[in-house]
């Protein structure tokens, strides 16, 4: 049985001119222990599918599913109060603009021993030091002094990773990360997926990786999901879908890597014309 | 005078005090002394470590914040962050933050976002305003339906690109992109710095661009600087940079890129799986 799995869901916008349905018909599985990326255009609602899943979407949003479940207990019947309490313990997020979801009245410091408070048991000295821990695990630099830093007083990748450590802080059977490391040099990027990583093996942590970067698709990922303008395009485990892309879409993405620049200029990747092709 | 360089930096350095609830501030040097020049027409990529100062001197160079000391100079004169700064100064050097939703106020449509600096620095009517928007709302891949939205309900990726899009309606000299393209799937990052280049062919217009991601510094930069705890470590062409990196830790970085080897994900795959089976 899959830890998360959502069938046929549908997410639909009210918007000035009409519904405007931003995820349509998607099927998402990830079982324990596995690693799903999620790739695709921008504005092709990933973002807003896993947002759905977590109950998180502004009211504006009309949200349908055949099927949601985790952990076999079904979250579109659940009280919102239960649906609270698994988001957050069992399930924690890397929202995709860091800076933006932390709390800049507090100190990092506080954010982090707040989660732990909430959601561990650790007395008083236990969370200071494990947030101490935390803050050294995602590679901050002088952990002790940056507990009473605010986050406009750290860098757009320093703020990234304290978002990263307040996800870890409960040890989640599920972590969705959106664009986990999108403001991270590849040296710390490599330390963070590393560490993402070993958690996941040895708690048996699954994880739901939406990004743009292919090479950290193909250095993470166990499966694949490629998304087009709200819809599912193709799925296929990571090796496959970088020695075989099936869908067009998966192929005119591929094919816009800056590695395949022709004389200084970029391809350009007609997607609709590509979709005609098919 | 076209061989003036467009930006120039000497010397500078920024320090942050940070204060405690103790009293008694503790100074952080940022930068510690940086020389730049970006000539006309020409782009310097800048990398480095989280951390290590490069949004700190985006926020100089575009005259947002002072230097601690050091001169930043613009079209060889050299300037000053205060009263002194002339609106056409300011149009001139432009900013792409990092952090794009928060530089997006939120009850303002996108339409009007990106009007306002026509209205600010230019002497366009309404319908002409109206009209380039429209236009750059289409170069950036987006369209009509968009004008009347809010900042919130774009995703990640569409905010990058309407920050953008801001920055380049005043026709700039030069524009600082703080990581521009890092929320942009592969083919809208094509786009996007295919319509860099473009404006960069027109108007000989100039990028500072800051970026993590080494295949697109490879792709867009004139000339490479890697900075490391405020530090410039290396600082050459981008031809010389990737042939031969000198400093180890810019061969750090280069080892430390992700690839796409089919090989390595293969190994990859079958490490995970003895792991757990070995419990
Ligand atoms: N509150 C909202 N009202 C109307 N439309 C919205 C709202 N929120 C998101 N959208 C639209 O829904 C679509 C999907 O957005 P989503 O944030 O999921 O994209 P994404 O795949 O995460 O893209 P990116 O890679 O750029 O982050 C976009 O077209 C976006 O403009
Ligand atoms: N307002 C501030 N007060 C105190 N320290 C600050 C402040 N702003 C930045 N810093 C510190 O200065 C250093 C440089 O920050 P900066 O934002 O320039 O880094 P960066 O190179 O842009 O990093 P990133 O790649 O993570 O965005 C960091 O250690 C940061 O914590
Ligand atoms: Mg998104
Ligand atoms: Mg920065």
């Amino acid at each position: 049985m899959p830890l998360l799995e959502v069938r046929n869901l549908t997410v639909a916008f009210d918007t000035a001119r009409g519904p405007f349905r931003a995820v349509e018909h998607l099927d998402i599985s990830v079982n324990a222990g596995e690693v799903l990326a999620i790739v695709g255009e921008s504005g092709s609602g990933k973002s807003v599918a896993m947002l759905a899943t977590m109950g998180l979407l502004p009211d504006t949003a009309r949200v349908t599913a055949d099927v949601m479940r985790f952990d076999g207990r079904d979250l579109l019947t659940m009280s919102a109060h239960d649906r609270r309490a698994i988001s957050g313990r069992e399930v924690a997020m890397i929202f995709q603009e860091p800076v933006a979801s932390l709390n800049p009245c507090f100190t990092v410091g506080f954010q982090i021993i707040e989660t732990l408070r909430r959601h561990t048991p650790l007395n008083a000295r236990q969370r200071h030091a494990r947030a101490i821990e935390l803050l050294e695990a995602v590679g901050i630099p002088e952990p002790q002094a940056r507990m009473t830093s605010f986050p406009h007083q750290m860098s757009g990748g320093q703020c990234q990773r304290v978002m990263i450590a307040i996800a870890m802080a409960c040890n989640p059977r599920l972590l969705i990360a959106d664009e986990p490391t999108t403001a991270l040099d590849v040296t710390i990027q490599k330390q963070i997926l590393d560490l993402l990583l070993d958690l996941q093996v040895r708690h048996q942590m699954a994880m739901v990786l939406i990004t743009h970067d292919m090479g950290v698709v193909a250095e993470t990922a166990d499966r694949v999901v490629v998304q087009y303008q709200g819809h599912k395009m193709e799925e296929a485990d990571v090796l496959s879908l970088f020695e075989h892309p099936q869908n067009p879409y998966t192929r005119a993405l591929l094919s816009a890597l800056p590695e395949n620049a022709t004389g200084g200029r970029l391809p350009h990747v007609d997607v609709a014309a590509w979709m005609a092709e098919a | 005078m076209s061989d003036t360089p467009v930006l120039e930096t000497r010397a500078v350095t920024r320090d942050y005090t940070t204060s405690s609830f103790f009293g008694g501030g503790k100074v952080v040097r940022a930068l510690k002394g940086i020389d730049l020049k970006v000539a006309r027409g020409k782009t310097l990529a800048v990398v480095g470590e989280s951390g290590c100062g490069k949004s700190t001197l985006a926020r100089i160079i575009t005259l947002i914040d002072a230097p601690t000391s050091g001169e930043v100079l613009i079209n060889g004169e050299q300037v000053r962050v205060g009263a002194g700064l002339t609106a056409a100064l300011r149009r001139k050097v432009q900013i792409v933050f990092q952090n794009p939703y928060g530089s997006l106020n939120p009850r303002q449509k996108i339409g009007d976002v990106l009007a306002e600096p026509l209205k600010l620095s230019t002497g366009f009517g309404a319908a002409e305003r109206r009209e380039r928007v429209m236009a750059m709302l289409k170069r950036i891949g987006l369209g009509e339906e968009h004008y009347n939205r809010y900042p919130h309900m774009f995703s990640g990726g569409q905010r990058q690109r309407i920050a953008i899009a801001r920055a380049l309606m005043v026709n700039p000299e030069l524009l600082v992109l703080d990581e521009p393209v890092s929320a942009l799937d592969l083919s809208v990052q094509a786009q996007i710095l295919n319509l860099l280049q473009d404006l960069q062919e027109e108007f000989e217009l100039s990028y500072v661009f800051i970026s993590h991601d080494l295949s697109v510094v490879r792709h867009v930069a004139d000339d490479v600087m890697v900075m490391q705890w405020g530090d410039v470590v290396e600082y050459r062409s981008r031809d010389d940079i990737f042939a031969a990196p000198e400093h180890p830790y810019t061969r750090t970085l280069f080892d430390a890129t992700p690839r796409i080897d089919p090989a390595r994900i293969r190994a990859r795959i079958e490490a995970k799986a003895a792991r757990i089976a070995g419990g």
